[in-house]
C-alpha cells in the first residue's frame, strides 16, 4: 500500500472532475433555455480548482507512489489549463445558443479535458501521463463532433478520431519500449536505469515511437498534416482550445518526459528535434501564406508556433525551459483571442469564415478588429507585445547554447509569418467593404474574455520580468 | 507435453488468422477470427497469465467481435461476396511482408539476447497472476486506475452526445 496518499496534491484535478460530474448530474434539472447556468458552474468549478491550486503554490512533494508531483511546475500549467478553459467557456456560451447545440455535454467535456491536460503537467510517471492524455484526447474527439448535423464537423472529429487513435497507438507503443529498457515507467528511475546502462537499440526504438506520438499531439511536422482539416472543421471555440489546451499539455508532458526522465539522452533526441523545430515551423509558415480560410490560416499558424516553442526545447538550457513556459502562456492568450473573434464574426452557421468576409470591416467594428489586429501583430512577434518577448526569450535561448543557424531560420520564417498575419490587417483595414456589411452582435461573455486576452498579450510584452520570473522558479522543479 | 500443448494452439492460431484472410464470407472471417483469438488466449494461459487470457476472452472475443458482427450485418454481405479478394495493392503487401518476415527469421535466429531488457521490478509474491493484477491496480497504480474510470465516464458521455437520435 502506497503511503504518500495525499488526496490534496491533486485537489484541483478533483475540484474540476467533480464539477464535469456535476454538470452532467444537474443537467437533467435544467430548462433548455438555461444551459448557460451549468457553463458558468463550470467557470465556477475552474476559479475554485485556481484557487486550490495557488493554495498549493511554492510545496513540493510526490504523491500516491511517485505517480504524481506537486511542485512549482504543475502549479503553473494548472494555472494556464485553467484559464484556457474558463477562455473557452466564456466563448462558447453565446456561440452554442446561436448554433442550436447548446447541450451541457460540451461544459462537462471541457471540464473533465481540463482534468486530464492538469494530471499530464503533473504526472511524473508514463502511466499516469498516459492516462491523462488520453483523457483529452477523447473529451476533444467528441467536442470536435459536437455540430451533429453539420457535415464539417463531423469530417473533423473522424479525422481527429482516427489519426488520433493511431498515433496514441504509437506512443503507447514507445511507452511500452521504454519500459522493456528500463523495467519502470517512474520518470526518475528511467533516468537512472538509462544512466546505468547506457542507450541501447530497444531505447533508440521507444524514443523515435515516443517521439512520433508527441509529436502528432502536439502537431509538429510531419505528424501535422491532420491540424488544418480538423481545425476548419470542428466547433470554433473547440478549434481554439485545441489549439491552445491540449498543446500546451503536450509540451508540458514533452519537457518532463525529455528532462526528467531521459536527461542524459540529450545527444539521442536534440538534434532530431532541432530538425524538426526548423520542419515545423516553414511547412506551417509557407503553407499559411496560401491560405484563404480564417480557420485554416490560424492552424497553420499554430503549426508554426508549436516549431518556435521547439527551438526553446533543443536549446537544453534553464532559459529555454522556461521561454517554453512564457511563450504557451503568450500563445494561449493571443490565439484564444484571435479565435475570439473568428467565433463572433462568423455567424450563425460559421457561415463568415473566409478572409474576403473580413473586407472593410475595420471602422464599422473598431473593438472587434482592433483586438484582432493586436493577437495579429503579436502572433507576429511585433515589440510591445507578449509574442515579440516570447520569441525573443526562446531564440535567446538557442543561441546562449551555440544554436545560432536554427535561430537565423526562426528569424527568417518570423518575416514570413508577417506576411500572412499582416494581410488580414490590410483585408480589414484597407479593402472596400462588401455591399451589405453584416451586422454582429458583440455577447457579454466573450467581450470580457477579448478584453482580458487582449489585456494579457499587452501586458506580457510591456511588463515580462514577473512572468518569466515566474516561469524560470517553475521550471527548476524539473532540472 | 507443454511444447505439444503450444504448437498445437500456435498453429491453430496460424491457421485460423490465414482463414479469416481467405474466407469470402466476412461472417465467417468474423467466425474465424473468434477461433485466433481464443488460441491466444490458450497460449496466455499457458504463459501463466491467466487475467491477460481470461481478459482477452472477454474483451476480444466477448465485446470486440460482436461489435464487428453488428457492423457486418449492417454491410450487404451478398455484395461483399463478390468483390474481389485480392487486393490491387498486392505488390507492395507482399514487398512489406517479405520486409518483416526477413526481420522476425533474423530475431528468431538471433534469439532472446537481441535486446538487452531489464528484469521488472519484484512483484510480491501471491498466488498466482490475478492477484498480482489486482493488487497493483489498488496500490501502486490507485491514481490511474482512479483517472482511467474518468476517461470511461468522458467516452460514455461522448458516445451518447453523438449519438443521440433527437436532442431537446
Amino acid at each position: 500500500m502506497p503511503t504518500d496518499l495525499h488526496y490534496l496534491a491533486i485537489l484541483p484535478e478533483i475540484i474540476t472532475a467533480a464539477t464535469g460530474i456535476a454538470i452532467m448530474l444537474l443537467d437533467p434539472f435544467t430548462a433548455p433555455q438555461h444551459k448557460g447556468r451549468l457553463g458558468w458552474l463550470g467557470v465556477a468549478g475552474l476559479l475554485a480548482a485556481g484557487v486550490a491550486g495557488a493554495a498549493q503554490s511554492g510545496r513540493t512533494m510526490t504523491a500516491f507512489g511517485g505517480m504524481v508531483q506537486l511542485d512549482s511546475y504543475s502549479v503553473f500549467f494548472r494555472w494556464l489549463f485553467f484559464g484556457v478553459s474558463i477562455g473557452t467557456i466564456l466563448i462558447s456560451l453565446q456561440y452554442l445558443k446561436r448554433e442550436g447545440v447548446h447541450h451541457s455535454e460540451f461544459y462537462a467535456l471541457v471540464l473533465f479535458a481540463t482534468t486530464g491536460m492538469s494530471f499530464m503537467a503533473a504526472s511524473v510517471d508514463l502511466i499516469l501521463m498516459f492516462i491523462g492524455l488520453e483523457t483529452v484526447a477523447i473529451s476533444t474527439y467528441v467536442l470536435a463532433g459536437f455540430k451533429r448535423s453539420d457535415p464539417r464537423s463531423n469530417e473533423s472529429a473522424v479525422k481527429y478520431f482516427i489519426l488520433g487513435a493511431f498515433s496514441t497507438a504509437v506512443l503507447l507503443y514507445g511507452i511500452a519500449f521504454l519500459y522493456g529498457q528500463t523495467g519502470s515507467t517512474r520518470f526518475d528511475r528511467v533516468a537512472e536505469a538509462l544512466s546505468a546502462q547506457g542507450p541501447s537499440a530497444f531505447f533508440l526504438v521507444g524514443l523515435a515511437l515516443l517521439l512520433v506520438g508527441f509529436g502528432f499531439k502536439v502537431a509538429m511536422a510531419p505528424f501535422h498534416v491532420w491540424t488544418p482539416d480538423v481545425y476548419e472543421g470542428a466547433p470554433s471555440p473547440v478549434t481554439a482550445f485545441l489549439a491552445v489546451g491540449p498543446k500546451a499539455a503536450g509540451f508540458a508532458a514533452l519537457v518532463r518526459v525529455l528532462y526528467s526522465a531521459l536527461p542524459d539522452m540529450e545527444n539521442h533526441w536534440g538534434d532530431v528535434l532541432g530538425l524538426v523545430a526548423v520542419l515545423t515551423m516553414t511547412v506551417g509558415n509557407v503553407a499559411a501564406i496560401t491560405q484563404s480560410n480564417i480557420k485554416r490560416l490560424l492552424a497553420y499558424s499554430s503549426v508554426a508556433h508549436a516549431g518556435y516553442l521547439l527551438v526553446g526545447l533543443v536549446a537544453r538550457n534553464e532559459l529555454g525551459i522556461s521561454a517554453v513556459l512564457y511563450y504557451a502562456v503568450v500563445y494561449a492568450l493571443m490565439n484564444l483571442g484571435a479565435f475570439t473573434v473568428v467565433v463572433i464574426w462568423s455567424g450563425a452557421g460559421e457561415t463568415r469564415v473566409h478572409l474576403s468576409d473580413y473586407a472593410g470591416i475595420g471602422f464599422r467594428y473598431p473593438f472587434l478588429t482592433g483586438c484582432l489586429s493586436l493577437f495579429l501583430l503579436s502572433l507576429i512577434g511585433i515589440p510591445a507585445t507578449g509574442g515579440f518577448m516570447g520569441k525573443v526569450f526562446l531564440f535567446a535561448a538557442a543561441v546562449q547554447s551555440h544554436h545560432v543557424g536554427l535561430v537565423v531560420i526562426a528569424v527568417l520564417n518570423s518575416a514570413v509569418s508577417a506576411y500572412y498575419y499582416l494581410r488580414i490587417i490590410v483585408i480589414m483595414y484597407m479593402q472596400e467593404p462588401a455591399a451589405q456589411v453584416p451586422s454582429v452582435e458583440i455577447p457579454v461573455p466573450a467581450a470580457v474574455a477579448l478584453v482580458l486576452a487582449a489585456l494579457g498579450t499587452l501586458l506580457t510584452g510591456l511588463y515580462p520580468s514577473a512572468l518569466l520570473d515566474l516561469a524560470s522558479r517553475s521550471v527548476l522543479a524539473v532540472r | 507435453m507443454e511444447q505439444l500443448i503450444f504448437y498445437s494452439l500456435a498453429g491453430a492460431t496460424v491457421l485460423f488468422g490465414m482463414l479469416v484472410v481467405i474466407a469470402r464470407n466476412p461472417v465467417h472471417s468474423a467466425i474465424f477470427l473468434i477461433g485466433a483469438l481464443m488460441c491466444i488466449a490458450g497460449l496466455y494461459l499457458q504463459m501463466g497469465a491467466e487475467f491477460v487470457g481470461g481478459v482477452q476472452i472477454l474483451v476480444y472475443v466477448g465485446g470486440v467481435m460482436v461489435l464487428f458482427l453488428f457492423v457486418i450485418m449492417l454491410v450487404n454481405v451478398r455484395t461483399a461476396e463478390r468483390v474481389r479478394q485480392l487486393s490491387p495493392e498486392w505488390k507492395t503487401a507482399l514487398l512489406l511482408a517479405g520486409a518483416l518476415s526477413v526481420e522476425l527469421v533474423y530475431l528468431v535466429l538471433k534469439g532472446p539476447g537481441v535486446f538487452a531488457t531489464a528484469a521488472p521490478e519484484a512483484i510480491p509474491a501471491l498466488q498466482g497472476n490475478t492477484q498480482n493484477v489486482g493488487a497493483a491496480l489498488y496500490t501502486k497504480y490507485l491514481l490511474p486506475f482512479e483517472i482511467a474510470s474518468v476517461l470511461l465516464l468522458v467516452a460514455m458521455i461522448g458516445a451518447v452526445a453523438l449519438a443521440r437520435s433527437r436532442m431537446d
